[in-house]
């Protein structure tokens, strides 16, 4: 019974830290899906959004609420502005020279903060509290609550968005062929800085949601959470959204399987495995099925 | 209606269109025959706003295209439908036809909508399948009422031919004729210089990259130089 609920609690934790997975993933994917860049910088966006909440909480005092909608706009600025000054003018060259820009601006954006702020970690005040809810011999944390019901949320909206609506449909139109997409009057600059505008967006909102489990914020928190969640965009097949998700979730549970039986420290070791064994066995990943051409 | 002075177009090092020029006047069929790189799609996708070119001109109902992204040249009613298709395989046949009006007003889509599947009842048949289902001919078809969307008054149409049996050939042909009729401006780009000669008004014949023989689609079809080096006689 014991060992139950230990699996039950287990469990919960893994889908928590896989939403935020899974919605980084998301956005890794997407950009993907688009230009074929693999943004390296994309986690590092979490990072800048975690030291946005932390400066309006702790140093300006304002409603978490207030600090959340501005990690979420400062985020999506900075991703668009990224894809405007460092992708843009690279958009006809190789694609390993877009690789390594995103590389680049991702040891920017940690060295800048670390310069500006410090290396060491900020602690956030807690700004999402709430009742936990006892479920049998376990307890769901109101994190972890609140966490799978924003992932499942903006999962549901960005499905919806990116099926019905003219702007979504655009965004498949142009990854499925760039040219063609083009060809049909749609304007891809507007299309492209909107996926980075929505992929930003949900690495803010993942961040937020980080931040109200791990309060602390540091110049290099994104990378090994960013990493991970590029392992769950390539496990769930990169550039498919319902394979981000589907990714971010395994990954999350997998770490906690392996901390559940008391492995704990073998989590990040685990999490590449996998990245290794997809690339060896399924290289398109869970769900990134190559749809054949027919002439 | 459309002017094409002396463009050149290259990839990197390799200059694959020299010094063409030519026009299409309102209500024209006009087809630009040649082997497999000749440069004739690079000339549509230059028009189109893909590619640019390094010297010259081109103009659009009077207006200068060369410098525009390729959705403003198509807002101004130059449409393409491109080599090979190039239909949406993971979307619908009715996303794909969206996409195609994209630059119209949102109101105006349902009746274009309805207009295409009166044209092409396959279409209308199949609205919910995804396009990687449909037939070589289908897909060119949606190619055809996904470009029609946009409603152009001039469609450049890139080997439409390529890669369908005779009988249907004859068929996007008799299609090709239609649209004419019924007021599009057409620009065609075939190999099958036999189908684009008979149904073309005039015609301009390319080789590597150079204009080399021009004239009335009719007269070009007796030319002796025409007939053995394009009609395989």
């Amino acid at each position: 019974m014991a060992f139950l609920s230990t699996l039950f609690s287990q469990a919960i934790n893994g889908l928590q830290s896989g939403s935020i997975y899974a919605l980084v993933a998301l956005g890794y994917s997407m950009v993907y899906g688009i230009i074929m860049l693999l943004n390296f910088a994309h986690g590092d966006i979490i990072m800048v959004g975690a030291y946005v909440v932390w400066m309006a909480t702790a140093n300006f005092g304002l409603h978490p609420v207030v600090s959340i909608l501005l990690a979420v706009a400062v985020s999506t600025l900075l991703g668009v502005t990224i894809e405007k000054v460092a992708y843009a003018p690279l958009r006809s060259s190789p694609r390993l020279s877009l690789l390594i820009t995103a590389i680049g601006i991702s040891f920017l954006l940690e060295n800048g903060f670390q310069l500006i702020f410090g290396a060491g970690a900020k602690v956030v005040p807690e700004f999402l509290s709430g009742p936990s809810l006892r479920l049998g011999g376990a307890t769901v944390s109101f994190s972890a609550m609140v966490t799978l019901a924003v992932t499942v949320a903006i999962m549901i909206g960005l499905t919806l968005l990116v099926q019905k609506t003219r702007l979504g449909k655009a965004m498949r139109a142009v990854s499925e062929d760039m040219g063609a997409a083009q060809l049909m009057g749609i304007n891809l600059n507007t299309t492209i800085s909107f996926t980075f505008a929505l992929g930003s967006a949900l690495a803010a909102v993942a961040s937020v949601l980080y931040l109200s489990s791990y309060a602390q914020a540091s110049p290099t928190m994104g990378s090994m959470l960013g990493l991970k969640a590029f392992v769950a965009a390539v496990l769930g097949g990169i550039g498919s959204l319902p394979g981000a998700m589907l990714g971010g979730l395994v990954i999350g549970l997998a770490e906690a399987l392996v901390s559940a039986v008391g492995l704990s420290v073998w989590k990040d070791g685990v999490v590449f495995a996998i990245l290794i064994v997809v690339l060896l066995v399924r290289p398109s990943g869970l769900l990134g099925k190559p749809i054949k051409e027919k002439v | 209606m459309l002017n094409v002075e002396n463009i050149n177009v290259y990839y990197g090092s390799i200059h694959a269109v020299k010094d063409i020029t030519f026009n299409v006047e309102k209500g024209e069929i006009v087809t630009l025959i040649g082997a497999n790189g000749a440069g004739k799609s690079t000339i549509l996708n230059t028009i189109s706003g893909l590619l640019r070119s390094k010297t010259g001109s081109v103009t659009f109902e009077g207006r200068p295209i060369g410098s525009l992204p390729p959705h403003k040249v198509l807002a101004l009613g130059l449409a393409q439908v491109p080599e090979g298709r190039r239909v949406f395989l993971k979307m619908t046949v009715e996303e794909n036809l969206e996409m195609g009006g994209y630059t119209r007003p949102a109101g105006e889509i349902a009746d274009s909508l309805e207009d295409v599947y009166r044209r092409f009842p396959r279409l209308a048949e199949r609205r919910r399948q995804v396009a990687g289902t449909l037939s070589g001919g289908e897909q060119q078809m949606l190619a055809m009422g996904r470009a029609l969307m946009a409603k152009p008054a001039l469609m450049m149409l890139d080997e439409p031919s390529m890669g369908l049996a005779p009988l249907l050939v004859e068929q996007i042909f008799d299609i090709i004729r239609e649209l004419h009729r019924a007021g599009t401006t057409i620009l065609l780009v075939e190999q099958n210089a036999q189908m684009a000669l008979s149904a073309a008004d005039r015609a301009y014949v390319l080789e590597t990259g150079r204009i080399v023989m021009q004239g009335e689609a009719r007269a070009l079809l007796e030319d002796d130089q025409v007939r053995r080096a394009y009609l395989g006689e």
